[in-house]
């Protein structure tokens, strides 16, 4: 296992390491030490690792991630593995604002809560947060899942596309075209997959589904009063 | 009964344009959306003039001496700064809101040229990347087709806070031209009105933006420039802030910039027109000694060489064109007549990109209409009108005396008008009158 030490390295040296290893790398586990909330840690990363880091960090960690499983012990701050196209990343903690934004791939999972905007135009990434989320989340969602086990915030969902919101938890509000749906077997099948694969103990019978009611996706006068 | 057209007095207020406006929005109940930039008249750079060397300056031989038009973009941070060899550089314009073969005719002509294109809306495409030696990736707020790899590849990265025909308000497509190839590279469904976000997701201010130009960096290497593009409206600020977040360069789109769609009320009465933000941008720069150090690339209505060598003269390091450029691949050119009537118009008023029916070929994605612009044809045509500004340029700033097109200065110019003299801050023609001053 290799420790890159981010009280002795610049974390130009630290990601560049990181983002220089190749696909069929010898060395899978890496752990990087001392991060005190650095941003932009473990971004950019391309290569199929396992990647501890052991401790909080600030803004966009695992940024735009691809194929690194990244796991952070500790909380995380805003824009968490922003853009992300495949992989993983779990954080302990708590994730601040913006967490799994854009992404468009891979598995992010919050242990703790997220504050707002969780997924906002997520377009294909599926995330699962053990507690609750903040408002707005999932704000433009394209594609993908948002796993709710705790509770979210005012306008889930607002302006939401084709992405999928499971919520086990209260719902403060939805947002404008977001509606509850129907939870059939499919759905909790999906929903079991997701749980399972954040290692996440949860009742699929217990969550609601969340999604678009697709009448805002082509202007109409008598909608105006929703936008 | 004829009626004696001496008595009829239309309304200053209700033109015919206006009338029609109201009439047309209470049939419909919608704002009207567009294509193109401002049809107002407003002060242009064709309200300056040059002052040509005489007794007291001395000019350069118009086809001898030479006069350099080669530029560096980003050379404050980046690893490996951009080179121009002209100071004329394509705009971001979106694959969805342009075909294929009009975003390759671009990108052939600038790469023929020397200079970049730039990405839009919906990320880049295998084809732009290919026909453009030099690409300028846009990272805009909506992120559709954002992705590292694409990143990586680029020459440069945009960030986009705003443009000049919309400052605060996000894109527009509307569905018909959200083809199976754009929906899919936007992750929408086909069909639908996509409205890009106005805002980043993934940060909220000036200090967030800080960050997010270190995560690119860290992202990139440190190797590309990282430009900001604003919409002129506080522009002293938003350079400033600019400056501050960190960006290699500051891409300043005025008022007149064009847009594939938005809503008119938008392009006609937000933001203020390029001539006073080029001045403003450039005292904001020099503001803070890094005039030079974070280089300026001024778009807005930008039509010719005049107009390069104008907003050159007022302290930016190069221009962006769009709608010219678009206007060069045939934009409004009276051909097809028949299918600019059935969208209701007339070639020299089209502004009907949302549409889709583009009838040059340029902002569509049917292919009968992408045929009446074969790519080779394009990129002859902008290179040409390229070609042209840069002799254009050239011809003013050596008859400036200038051997480098960066030389140009404020002193050679003067303003026809009051408004041109206080908003570029040069006196008013045969004054040293700079009102405000």
């Amino acid at each position: 296992m290799a420790r890159l030490d981010l009280a002795e390295m610049s974390l130009r040296q630290v990601n560049g390491e990181l983002q220089a290893l190749e696909a069929g790398v010898n060395d899978l586990d890496w752990r990087i030490a001392n991060p005190q909330g650095a941003h932009a840690v473990a971004v950019g990363l391309t290569a199929p690792i396992r990647l501890t880091i052991e401790g909080h960090v600030g803004f966009y960690c695992g940024g735009m991630n691809q194929n690194a499983e990244i796991k952070v012990e500790g909380h995380a701050g805003p824009g968490l593995a922003e853009n992300m196209m495949s992989g993983a990343v779990r954080v302990t903690g708590n994730a601040s604002q913006m967490a799994g934004a854009t992404g468009h791939g891979g598995l992010l999972v919050v242990e703790g809560d997220t504050s707002s905007r969780c997924g906002i135009s997520m377009k294909g990434i599926d995330i699962v947060v053990k507690g609750s989320v903040g408002h707005m989340s999932a704000f433009m969602a394209q594609k993908g899942h948002l796993v709710v086990c705790g509770d979210a915030g005012r306008d889930l969902g607002d302006s939401i596309y084709e992405a999928i919101l499971f919520v086990r938890g209260k719902v403060e509000s939805l947002g404008a075209d977001c509606i509850e749906k129907d939870m059939r077997p499919e759905h909790r099948e999906v929903l079991a997959g997701l749980l399972a694969e954040a290692g996440i103990d949860a009742d699929p019978s217990e969550f609601r589904r969340f999604g678009s009611a697709r009448k805002l996706y082509n202007f109409n006068i008598d909608h105006a009063d929703q936008y | 009964m004829t009626v004696d057209p001496r008595t009829l007095r239309s309304s200053s207020s209700f033109p015919p344009h206006v009338i029609a406006e109201i009439q047309r929005a209470a049939d419909q109940g919608l704002y009207e959306i567009r294509g193109f930039g401002a049809k107002r008249a407003l002060p242009t750079f064709d309200d300056l003039v040059f002052l040509g060397a005489s007794t007291s300056r001395y000019p350069l031989e118009g086809y001898r001496e030479k006069c350099e038009t080669k530029v560096v973009l980003g050379s404050r941070f980046a690893k490996n700064p951009i080179e121009l060899k002209i100071p004329i550089t394509i705009a971001g314009m979106s694959f969805g809101a342009l075909g294929a073969n009009a975003k390759e005719a671009l990108g052939r002509a600038a790469t023929a040229m020397g200079t970049t294109t730039t990405t839009g809306d919906g990320g880049m495409t295998p084809e732009e990347r290919e026909s453009s030696e030099t690409l300028v990736y846009q990272l805009l707020p909506s992120r559709y087709g954002m992705n590292p790899d694409d990143l990586r590849k680029a020459d440069a990265i945009e960030v986009v806070i705003g443009q000049g025909a919309k400052p605060g308000g996000g894109g527009m497509l509307l569905g018909q031209k959200i083809t199976e190839r754009v929906a899919g590279m936007r992750t929408l469904p086909e069909g639908i009105d996509q409205r890009s976000a106005c805002r980043h997701p993934d940060w909220t201010g000036p200090d967030d933006l800080e960050i997010k130009i270190h995560e690119l960096r860290e992202i990139t290497g440190w190797r590309v420039p990282i430009y900001i593009k604003i919409g002129a409206t506080r522009v002293t600020y938003d350079v400033q802030l600019a400056v501050k977040a960190g960006a290699d360069v500051i891409v300043l789109d005025g008022m007149q910039g064009g847009t594939a769609a938005t809503q008119d009320v938008f392009i006609e009465h937000v933001g203020i027109p390029t001539l006073p933000a080029v001045r403003q941008a450039v005292e904001a720069l020099q503001g803070l000694d890094m005039h030079r150090e974070v280089q300026l690339i001024v778009s807005g209505g930008i039509r010719s060489g005049a107009d390069v060598a104008k907003a050159l003269a007022l302290g930016a390091d190069a221009v962006a064109i769009g709608s010219a450029a678009m206007v060069a691949l045939g934009c409004n050119k009276p051909v097809f007549v028949e299918d600019y009537q059935a969208l209701g118009t007339e070639p020299g008023c089209c502004h009907h990109c949302h549409t889709g029916r583009c009838p040059v070929g340029i902002t569509t994605q049917d292919p009968e209409l992408e045929q009446r612009l074969p790519p080779d044809v394009g990129a002859r045509l902008v290179r040409n009108y390229l070609s042209t500004m840069v002799l254009e340029l050239q011809t003013l700033a050596r008859a400036c005396g200038k051997s480098h097109v960066h030389n140009l200065e404020p002193e050679d110019l003067a303003a026809l008008t009051i408004e041109a003299a206080a908003m570029a801050g040069v006196p008013l023609a045969g004054t040293h009158w700079i009102p405000g001053r």
